[in-house]
């Protein structure tokens, strides 16, 4: 049944029972709206610092004269490899019947996205320490906070529900419940990297191919 | 840093309107303190009854605790009622205010007028408007579509705790503190920290995100639940309107609440750690929050309104023995408006200063909007066309609708022109045409949804008599309250103005003013068609369940319906799933078998997010460190302690499912059918003869 | 229970199902590679280096949303595409309305 299959990733219950697989789809479905009402906010933030970019510099720096490539470069790889990590996370959840490969997979993941969040909190220090670019400085930095920001908390919030699940295992086992949560952080956690793309592109590299 | 800050952030015995009216006497302070007195005295009084009456373990165990779709929206209904209240003794007191004001500076203090008109508008939007139809929708919509509950019952009762905890922190604002001043918009600069460095703005931002995290939640969960629950047969196209306009007013709520809680945790930043997001300095955009705003603002429009179609659907035709004329375009008309709706923002800001052709598109967009509410508009006139119209209270509300709201959409296409819109802009002409789409497009709605379904809710039918009465306070009061406010907009009298300087808006002021009173006499008649309705229940009692002929499936079971809705989920096989069903003879048949029903289990989760959340909101509001840290880490600890709990269910099991399905079944054999001449007599027990 | 013991169906899917993030994870990183060198080199002048490095940015998403969120064409998959395809509307309606009116605003100011 390759169609039973794909249909959801990581989702292998091994059960017959249409009860249960109808409320596996509710769940994921309403995971489903969630994320594109999330996807609603993120694209406010970024349509305000698109303008906020150009219109609100003030007297603070430009994005040109404040992003580099480097770090962003790196946070993108290692933002890719989490998700990487993390779909070899959701295999192990569907085929692997031993704790130990799953559980090994979500720290790599998990390891990384702290490794993000560390490199972006060192980012928002040197601009704040080095570069006097504060967010309180222009409405362009208060909007390039905000939106990265609030990626970072995003990542964070993943984080934290990735160390809660993690307990799931261990205490409660590979029981129903625990599966499909994986399942929704996976989808949380990819979609943290579309966002991610977006602000590599529309942040970092438009600000420095002024 | 002052002593005790740690302790109590800002607040202050300034902050109480008894220490204020006691330091500084006018009758401004006094009707402030009053109203904080009588929100205090009506609390204590709330608490003493519950207590002496032992009440407080059913309310827990029965209500907040209950994650049953139709108790959950009961309770909205409930909060909608009290903030319906508060906000309607707020439009008399303007009213009084604006008439007493013509070459006076009337009795009101402008800040105190101030922050009547900002709560007036946030309390009606998001406190009355809001709960008062996701609670029908909570109600009636799981049951149209022979579901046994929302999809998400736990989320569902968080949503209603939040918005109750938004709704607390509007009333607190009464009693400690002051609300905002700067309208229900709060338009940054002047809800900026510089100009208002008061708490007002932070009541505002707080009460209002609240509200509009539970909004998303609530249209997350109907979604889904119109998506995966329907009963088998239910396909879309066969769903009930209402179920329709529903769908399309979750999908609003899902993609409209972003900007506003986007626009308003930008203005929090601004006013609390110093950014520059809509500050008039440093790069900041102000313009940029009208334009959020009103992303959120017009679809906000339509989520109040959509429902509001889907009753006016169900009450007319069935109270004209009709189907629905041309469902199939009432369906295209509800998705064209959904989109349209995204798509008209800027006509709430035509003066900006944008550029001629950016208001000629979104003005043309407007207009175009009016095309399918017209569609609408001659589906329902269709539908009464040759039909049995029987003039009960639901059925007067929605005709009296028909005529108004088109008055109100006619003076909204003369708005969508902007050069028209800038000469009226922000006047009272324009305050008059928003109340003449949302008063007949949302309130005769709902009005009409509890006269509808409340026999469904409660088991008894409203008294006929004071139904009307109520209906005639409501109808003319909206005319004599809104039409001189058209007149007075083009005489050039502006809104949110305290004090008038021209003599001759006295006669329309006072014509205004008698209209205001009479549209509170309608409220108060709500309120004594329901003590008298509840003393002569047993006069209309309706057990079978389907006291007005009813079409869709929520009066095929009976009235009130058991926690778990229907013994048997119904098969449907057609549109109007329950009047097929009584033709065809099948109605009320006996299930071969029944089958264990498996039930969410009552939750403490839902109380315990909602206190927590109105402790975080007041903690952020008055600056107490320590409460706010609480309220969150409260908050989630709840969620992931209940993530733990893996029993949530409780088995109802077959042979109970059975007796009281037998019993009821039994009884709706022994009951009369009554034709719809009989309808208000109390020979209706709900037992409906069909209509050829 | 060792993973040995897994129906030979199921070694098969296994194996499908990690090739697709292999092949996903190559093309993200390529694409991200492009884009970044594309910058980095400053061969093109800003406006058709942004325009180049968004269209990268676009098929990235594509990318992400076909290996690793698991959208496609199959019927399976039907309502979460008609709500990720109502959402890209809503989002481009909100952004680009957005962007619209606050540019023409600002080109007034001036």
């Amino acid at each position: 049944m390759s169609a039973a299959r794909y249909s959801y990733v990581g989702l292998n219950l091994r059960e017959q029972d249409a009860q249960a697989e109808h409320g596996a789809q509710t769940l994921i479905f309403g995971f489903w709206i969630f994320l594109m009402a999330d996807l609603v906010v993120f694209a406010l933030l970024f349509a305000t610092y698109a303008a906020m970019s150009v219109h609100g510099v003030a007297d603070g720096p430009a994005p040109a004269e404040l992003f580099s490539l480097k770090m962003p470069f790196i946070e993108t790889l290692v933002l890719l490899l989490s998700s990487f990590t993390f779909g070899m996370a959701s295999l192990a959840l569907k085929y692997s019947a031993k704790r130990s490969s799953l559980a090994a997979w979500l720290l790599v993941t998990g390891v990384l996205g702290a490794v993000f969040v560390a490199m972006e909190i060192s980012d928002f220090a040197t601009y704040i320490s080095e570069d006097q670019a504060p967010p309180q400085r222009s409405g362009f930095l208060s909007a390039y906070y905000l939106l990265v920001g609030t990626h970072g908390v995003h990542v964070v919030s993943g984080l934290a529900w990735l160390l809660v699940l993690l307990v799931q295992l261990a205490v409660l086992g590979r029981v129903r419940e625990v599966k499909l949560r994986l399942l929704r952080l996976a989808l949380f956690w990819h979609m943290l990297d579309v966002v991610w793309v977006c602000i590599f592109t529309f942040v970092y590299l438009f600000g420095a191919s002024a | 840093m002052e002593d005790g800050y740690w302790l109590l952030g800002r607040l202050d015995w300034q902050a109480l309107p008894f220490v204020r009216a006691w330091r500084h006497p006018s009758v401004s302070e006094w009707i402030g303190a009053g109203a904080g007195g009588l929100v205090v005295i009506a609390a204590l009084a709330v608490l003493v009854m519950l207590t002496r009456r032992k009440a407080w373990r059913r309310l827990w165990d029965g209500w907040l605790t209950s994650l049953d779709h139709k108790k959950i929206g009961i309770m909205y209904v409930v909060i909608a009622l009290v903030m319906l209240t508060r906000a309607l003794i707020e439009a008399v007191l303007m009213r009084m205010q604006q008439f007493a004001a013509v070459g006076d500076p009337g009795f009101l203090s402008p800040e105190h007028f101030s922050q009547l008109f900002s709560t007036h508008g946030t309390v009606m939007i998001f406190f009355m408007a809001m709960p008062f139809l996701t609670g029908i929708i909570n109600y009636v919509m799981p049951l149209q579509i022979g579901a046994r509950d929302v999809s998400f019952p736990l989320l569902n009762s968080i949503s209603l705790m939040l918005t109750a905890a938004g709704a607390a922190l509007v009333m607190i604002s009464l009693v400690v503190g002051q609300f905002s001043t700067g309208g229900w918009s709060a338009y940054p600069p002047y809800t900026g920290i510089q100009f208002s460095p008061g708490v007002g703005p932070d009541y505002w931002i707080w009460a209002v995100t609240l509200s509009s995290i539970a909004s998303t939640l609530s249209g997350l969960n109907f979604a889904v639940t119109i998506y995966k629950e329907r009963a088998p047969g239910m396909t879309l196209f066969r769903m009930p309107l209402f179920c329709w306009t529903t769908l399309c007013t979750s999908i609003l709520m899902i993609f409209a609440m972003a900007p506003l809680t986007v626009a308003s945790l930008m203005l929090a930043l601004d006013r609390y750690a110093g950014f520059h997001f809509f500050t008039a300095e440093a790069g900041g955009n102000l313009m940029n929050y009208a334009n959020l705003f009103w992303l959120f603002g017009h679809p906000e429009v339509y989520i109040l309104i959509l429902p509001a179609f889907g009753v006016y659907s169900s009450v007319i035709s069935t109270y004209s023995g009709k189907t629905l004329y041309g469902y199939k375009s009432l369906v295209y008309a509800t998705l064209a408006i959904a989109v349209l709706s995204f798509t008209v923002w800027l006509h709430h800001f035509f003066t900006m200063g944008q550029t001629a052709n950016v208001n000629a598109i979104f003005g043309i967009a407007t207009m175009l909007i009016g095309v399918p509410t017209g569609v609408k508009v001659y589906d329902w006139l269709l539908t009464l066309l040759r039909g049995r119209i029987r003039f009960t209270a639901p059925m007067l509300f929605s005709i009296m609708f028909l005529v108004t709201f088109v008055v109100g959409g006619i003076t909204g296409v003369i708005l969508a022109n902007p050069p028209v819109d800038f000469v009226v802009h922000n006047s009272l002409f324009l305050v008059a045409h928003f109340h003449n789409m949302l008063i007949p497009g949302l309130l005769f709605g709902m009005i009409a949804a509890t006269q509808h379904w409340f026999p469904k809710a409660f088991g008894f039918r409203l008294d006929e008599t004071w139904g009307k009465i109520s209906f005639w306070c409501w109808a003319v009061g909206f005319y004599l309250a809104f039409m001189p406010l058209y007149a007075l907009g083009l005489m050039g009298a502006m809104r949110r103005t305290s004090e008038w300087l021209r003599p001759d808006y006295s006669p329309l002021m006072l014509i205004a003013l008698l209209g205001a009173l009479l549209l509170f006499a309608g409220f108060v008649s709500l309120l004594v068609q329901l003590g008298v309705s509840v003393r002569h229940r047993d006069r209309y009692r309706v057990p079978v369940g389907d006291p007005w002929d009813g079409h869709s499936l929520e009066w095929a079971t009976s009235a009130p319906p058991p926690e778990y809705n229907f013994a048997l989920i119904p098969r449907v096989e057609a549109r109007d799933a329950f009047r097929q069903m009584k033709r065809r003879g099948i109605a009320y048949a006996r299930p071969e078998a029944y089958t264990d029903i498996a039930m969410p289990k009552n939750s403490a989760v839902g109380p315990i997010i909602g206190l927590a959340g109105a402790g975080l909101g007041f903690a952020l509001t008055w600056h107490i460190g320590w409460l706010a840290v609480l309220g969150f880490s409260v908050i989630v600890g709840a969620v992931i302690a209940r993530s733990f709990v893996r029993e949530t269910e409780r088995l109802i099991p077959a042979a109970s499912v059975r007796e009281h399905h037998e019993r009821w079944l039994d009884a709706v054999a022994a009951t009369p059918r009554v034709p719809r001449v009989q309808e208000l007599c109390p020979s209706n027990r709900g037992h409906a003869e069909p209509m050829a | 229970m060792s993973e040995n013991d897994l129906p030979e169906s199921e070694l098969e899917g296994r194996k499908t199902e990690r090739r697709h993030y292999v092949v996903g994870i190559f093309w993200a990183l390529l694409l991200t590679l492009a884009a970044f060198a594309l910058v980095a080199a400053d061969t093109l002048p800003p406006n058709p280096a942004r325009i180049a490095v968004s269209i990268l940015a676009l098929m990235q998403i594509v990318v992400h949303f076909r290996y690793f969120l698991h959208i496609d064409l199959k019927q399976s998959h039907r309502d979460d595409l008609h709500l990720i395809l109502f959402t890209a509307l809503i989002v481009f309606l909100m952004a680009a309305g957005t962007l619209w009116i606050l540019f023409n605003l600002h080109g007034r100011m001036l």
